[in-house]
């Protein structure tokens, strides 16, 4: 997955910006309210005016998400390449991926079309620029519910505007430890701004990964969305850089201590629940980040959190496992990988 | 307390509205209140709880009314307000006048300004340029130009067939 290479603009803090889109077909009821006949006519009808522009001809795939195990579903979920609204709706939903994953159009979710692109680090015009287009490419083909006044017709009054969910993924390890990160989400809710966890909630996000996202879409356009969205991201980055550097400054021994342990517990574990392993995971981040830790990759660590979460250690050992094997089997994986 | 909708006269009348999952309290005069619809935002429950509560009888009119239903998907507003999702496109126009205090209340406007699609607002472009005409043809049979009516004429037509292509 592109979007955890660990590259980008302030890589350091930002792992990735991602954007969505909502957009639904003219007259046809949405997803809740569709019977199955219809639902596969949408599902067709996406995916042929996706792939109809030659530009998108080989790199996009179909999958029919009845087609795919109920773990194989979960995996995708937590690799962040499709929502899990869409597996609530698994018996009329499907997708489609580009190659690079970059990208993926969903179908029949909570709308008849979500479309979302991923970008490593702080980059989200580039993201807006592909949504953009590809936008253009499917109404090519579709006939859009759109509102000359309320812009784009949603099947939830609060995607109606621009439909669109900019967000931005942020881990903030040293603004947790130093005890500010509510005070500045409390600021942050109030000027129209969400904050989530990679995978758990607000203020107790696991990893200290933070997902920042907008949560007006009428009477804001789709740069003023962004340029508020990177308004703040931005102020997120500088103090979570100061407050790195205090750290570093004050109490490097104790970060360092801190750091080495978690580094020594991970490379010699046997049993890992996944709430501590993406808390020592964190602290492998930060200590990267702080160039403490010198021998292991970026790109290694946002991967590992993916690799540990439930659904993908259960895929990869493709039986099932129940909790206490998980954790042992969690353990073996990030052996292997922090086995340098 | 001052009601929150004039703001002129005290507010007697103090309910809670659930919209959408979202909690809020309202509070309104006698007069305000009596002009909300009945049977939608305003339960008689409500009223009448709001009524009890203040001791006073006021006279005001309980109209019930046949719920609107949206004619592509068969949905109520009853039905939004539970689930918080409406059915199809076509409800946003059946609904307008509910849903449009609800717009402000969710995102402090209720005016789109972003992106336009290319076909849907080409339609929406030459639909504007028509009212435009229309109103030109009727000042100059206003003004017995006929002539330049049956230019106009042409023209709206053509445009017409346009959007109908
Ligand atoms: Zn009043
Ligand atoms: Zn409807």
């Amino acid at each position: 997955m592109k979007w955890l290479d660990g590259e980008g603009s302030d890589k350091d803090i930002v792992v990735s910006s991602r954007i969505r889109l909502a957009r639904n077909i003219r007259d046809i009821k949405f997803p809740q309210e569709l019977n199955n006949e219809m639902a596969e006519e949408i599902k067709n009808k996406v995916n042929n005016s996706v792939i109809a522009d030659e530009r998108n001809n080989d790199v996009f795939k179909y999958y029919d998400l009845k087609d795919i195990n109920s773990t194989e579903q979960r995996v995708l979920v937590e690799k962040h390449l499709i929502s899990p609204g869409l597996l609530q709706n698994s018996q009329i939903g499907g997708f489609l991926i580009r190659k690079d994953e970059k990208v993926t159009v969903m179908i029949n979710e909570e709308d008849h079309i979500r479309m979302q692109v991923i970008y490593p680090g702080l980059n989200l015009e580039a993201c807006w620029e592909e949504a953009d287009k590809l936008d253009d490419i499917i109404e090519a083909n579709t006939e859009y519910a759109f509102d000359e006044k309320i812009g784009y017709l949603t099947a939830c009054p609060t995607n109606i505007g621009t439909g669109m969910r900019a967000s931005v993924m942020l881990h903030l390890p040293s603004l947790v430890l130093t005890k500010q990160i509510n005070g500045i989400f409390q600021a942050v809710s109030q000027i129209g701004l969400t904050v989530r966890g990679l995978y758990g909630e607000g203020s107790n996000a696991k990893g200290n990964l933070f997902q920042i996202s907008n949560q007006i879409t009428l009477g804001e356009s789709e740069k003023d969305i962004m340029n508020k969205l990177k308004n703040i991201v931005q102020q997120l980055i500088n103090n979570e850089r100061q407050a790195r550097e205090k750290i570093y400054k004050f109490n490097k021994i104790k970060i360092e201590d801190k750091i080495y342990r978690s580094l020594g517990i991970l490379k010699n574990a046997r049993i890992m629940n996944s709430e501590e392993s993406m808390e020592l995971l964190s602290d492998i981040k930060l200590g990267i980040e702080m160039n403490i830790i010198r021998n292991i990759g970026r790109k290694t660590i946002n991967k590992l959190i993916i690799k540990t979460q439930p659904a993908n250690v259960q895929s990869k050992y493709n039986k099932d496992l129940n909790p206490n094997e998980r954790d042992i089997k969690r353990a073996e994986i990030i052996r292997k990988e922090l086995d340098i | 307390m001052m009601c929150e909708k004039c703001g002129e006269s005290q507010a007697t009348v103090h309910y809670t509205e659930i919209i959408n999952g979202h909690k809020s309290e309202v509070h309104l005069c006698e007069k305000c209140a009596g002009e909300k619809e009945v049977g939608s935002h305003f339960s008689i429950n409500h009223l009448l709880a709001g009524l009890l509560d203040n001791q006073i009888d006021g006279n005001m009119k309980i109209d019930y009314v046949e719920p609107q239903k949206c004619k592509v998907c068969g949905m109520t507003y009853n039905r939004f307000k539970e689930t918080g999702k409406l059915g199809c496109s076509e409800c946003y126009s059946t609904f307008n006048d509910r849903l449009n205090s609800l717009y402000k209340r969710i995102h402090g406007h209720d005016v789109h300004v972003g992106k336009i699609p290319i076909k849907s607002g080409k339609s929406m472009k030459v639909k504007k340029d028509i009212e435009k005409l229309q109103l030109e043809l009727k000042e100059a049979i206003e003004n017995e130009e006929f002539e330049n009516a049956a230019i106009l004429r042409d023209k709206i037509k053509k445009l017409e067939k346009n959007i109908k292509e």
